[in-house]
């Protein structure tokens, strides 16, 4: 992974001296709060419902085994013990003393981590595939893009005050793992038909109040022109996007009024004076920055492990994990092992301090010492030999990491919701538990298969809802908490946005509601068929008329 | 006697700002008038005996001032809020399309801790709200001692410009 060297350093402790002394200045009344605002947001730091919180940049979700202590220990030292990550593959803490940021700040440094735009109306931290180098259906690595698109947007003079947040991902595999088509610029890396590397770029996606699917500006945009491309977009949207009201301040609705046409002319006019210029990317670059990602030294194994086909045979519980938590690695006889950090009665993507220091040991022992943050909120061990997988599920288990369920109803992607978060309307963490108990059974579960649930607790959809197969939001009607729930949605090649069902529910009658729909599933589905495909095969009026017929 | 930043020294701010102008009025020997009221009849001023400059809001687009680049001694860029970037982008676009070299005034809200983008956009006068300390401020303009992308400053990024 990318290691500093003594520019990436001298950069970050200048971040860190700068915010103590902004933080200084906040305490003596030289600064308002709203002057503050602004820059505590450029450093993550929100002030929460109970708490400040503090948002740490983990760049496109690559974290090391030594920077995983680390905060483990700041959350003892400064925190109640855990943390949260989050679905931009970032990780939170939810008590942080304000004063003491600046310390916390100083501690990340130690281990090349900051908390650099991970809020504020600026370029927050790219995204990418959490398989990204390791992917049996990888075309391109991303994470090189990811990285210089990184430094680029990293204190970028020109954009720190955009009329509202901006969110780039980055995706080099056949299927979409980033869900780039939901963000205000997504990525997909690419060969061309000539071998040359570059990137279709999709501008205007975005979840929040009105959510919306990519519009692709440029079909093929060469590897070179990557930076001066982007920062033409960038300028245009930092001169036309709208300022008078924050809810139609984002890309896409810029997008959406000039139309994706003349949305390209203008890019393209832009772009006219950058093309070529000096951001234009060096092949010397390109290559300095991908030697930070060259593969770790892989063993040379066997296609089929004979060790792995005697546990699977032996375990069926160990055969449930492998099922479900384990991916294809492109090197034969290692595979990918998902962390699930989905186990019931957990916040989905808490992880207490001793999880961490267990993953960080994890990580050395089985995997070069690296570990990944998915967008699902879990945790990714890349390089795993396939024999050391039983040695490692039993690990698992004693660390509460192996419940077998990736991809599954109870790998719930959810904001931390009402319990936390200022903005939201409901609690979301209730109703993530409730539905996890409700199918605790495994075989049921397996046999439900992959579906996606993204629960949310306010329309600003950090729990992804509208890209959820089902799709749950909170509302609240006259001060109380209710649910409504939407159908349909994906976030992958096949991206959607998921339709409203009905009317909102009660929080109790919410496990009863999903049971309902999984019904519905269940009695229409051909053999082959996922929640997904039978939705989109049948249309919503079966679970309105069931949901609909069964709880009211 | 106001005072500005410019050259990273607070000194004395000789100009002055005119937030309408009406044609005919007299102007001091170096005025700063809003860009409406000088693109309204802009020969009207080439006979003006001192240094001339408008300033422009952050709705403004500085194409428009590309002919008169040259004779221009100051452009100002108001912030109505510190939290409007557009003039960050207006900058740049005076600089390095419009090649503006004169004085680059940046009004209104604008704050210590904006500086070091300001002066990386090309800005290089600041007036600060009169209730800022603006020799507290000075230190803001050098928050950082390196940059990873080039801006109006230093064209070139680190990437061209690293050592090893």
């Amino acid at each position: 992974m990318y290691k500093y060297d003594a520019y990436d350093k001298t950069i970050v402790a200048e971040r860190v001296a700068q915010f103590r002394d902004q933080t200084q200045r906040y305490l003596e009344g030289k600064l308002t709060d709203a002057e503050f605002l602004p820059l505590r947001l450029q450093n993550g730091l929100y002030i929460q419902r109970f708490a400040p919180m503090l948002r740490v940049a983990i760049p496109y979700g690559m974290v090391s085994a030594k920077q995983i202590r680390k905060l483990a220990e700041i959350s003892r030292q400064f925190d109640k013990g855990y943390v949260h990550f989050s679905t931009r593959q970032n990780v939170q803490y939810n008590w942080p003393k304000l004063e003491k940021v600046p310390d916390i700040l100083a501690e990340l440094a130690t281990v090349e981590m900051h908390a650099i735009q991970t809020s504020g109306n600026c370029i927050r931290n790219t995204t990418t595939d959490q398989f990204a180098g390791v992917a049996a259906d990888e075309l391109v690595d991303p994470r090189p893009y990811c990285e210089i698109i990184r430094q680029w947007s990293t204190f970028h003079p020109e954009f720190a005050y955009l009329p509202r947040k901006f969110k780039i991902a980055i995706n080099g595999a056949k299927q979409d793992r980033a869900a780039v088509q939901v963000h205000d610029i997504g990525l997909h890396a690419q060969q061309n038909d000539q071998g040359e590397l570059g990137f279709r770029v999709l501008v205007g996606g975005g979840l929040g109040r009105t959510p919306m699917i990519g519009t692709e500006i440029c079909d093929f945009l060469p590897e070179r022109h990557l930076l001066t491309y982007l920062e033409a977009i960038l300028r245009v949207y930092n001169r036309y996007g709208r300022r008078d009201n924050k809810y139609k301040a984002r890309i896409k609705i810029l997008v959406k009024a000039l139309g994706a046409d003349a949305f390209r002319a203008k890019v393209e006019a832009e772009w006219q004076h950058l093309k070529d210029g000096p951001q234009t990317l060096t092949e010397a670059e390109v290559t300095r920055i991908s030697q930070h990602f060259s593969s770790p030294d892989y063993a040379d194994l066997p296609v089929e492990n004979t060790q792995l086909q005697q546990d699977l045979q032996q375990d069926p519980n160990f055969r449930h994990w492998y099922e479900r938590n384990v991916t294809a690695h492109k090197v034969p006889g290692y595979a990918i092992a998902t962390l699930s950090l989905k186990a019931t009665a957990q916040a989905p993507g808490d992880a207490s301090d001793q999880q961490l220091e267990a993953a960080a040991d994890l990580a050395e022992q089985f995997s070069f010492g690296e570990i990944r943050v998915s967008h699902q909120q879990n945790l990714v061990l890349a390089d795993v030999q396939q024999d050391h997988l039983y040695t490692l599920w039993q690990e698992a288990l004693r660390f509460g990491f192996a419940t077998p369920n990736i991809g599954l109803l109870t790998d719930v992607i959810c904001c931390p919701g009402g319990d936390f978060c200022a903005l939201a309307n409901a609690k979301s963490l209730p109703i993530a538990e409730a539905i996890q108990r409700r199918f605790d059974d495994l075989d049921y579960l397996h046999d439900i298969g992959d579906l996606d649930l993204n629960i949310s607790g306010c329309m600003n959809a950090c729990g992804h809802h509208h890209v959820g197969h089902i799709g749950i939001l909170g509302v609240d009607k006259k001060g109380a908490e209710f649910y409504q729930v939407q159908l349909g949605g994906s976030a992958y090649n096949d991206a959607s946005l998921g339709k409203i069902l009905g009317p909102s529910f009660a929080r109790d009658v919410m496990p009863d509601v999903i049971t309902s729909i999984i019904d519905v599933y269940l009695a229409h589905r051909t053999s082959e068929e996922l929640f997904i495909d039978t939705y989109r095969r049948i249309g919503i009026q079966p679970f309105k008329d069931r949901v609909y017929a069964s709880n009211n | 006697m106001p005072v500005i930043i410019k050259n990273q020294k607070v000194i004395s701010d000789t100009y002055t700002f005119y937030s309408s102008y009406t044609s005919g009025d007299v102007l001091a020997e170096r005025s700063i008038i809003p860009i409406d009221d000088f693109l309204a009849n802009p020969t009207q001023f080439e006979q003006h005996s001192g240094s001339l400059g408008v300033w422009l809001d952050s709705h403004h687009e500085p194409e428009v001032l590309s002919s008169y680049i040259h004779q221009l001694a100051v452009i100002a860029i108001n912030f109505p809020s510190f939290t409007d970037g557009r003039g960050y982008s207006i900058a740049r676009v005076l600089r390095e399309r419009l090649g503006y070299q004169g004085e680059l005034r940046a009004v209104g809200d604008i704050l210590h801790d904006q500086l070091f983008y300001l002066k990386r956009c090309g800005f290089d006068a600041f007036k600060l709200h009169a209730e800022k300390d603006p020799e507290e401020a000075l230190r803001g303009l050098n928050a950082f001692s390196i940059s990873y992308q080039g801006a109006s400053d230093h064209p070139q990024p680190l990437f061209r410009r690293r050592l090893h």
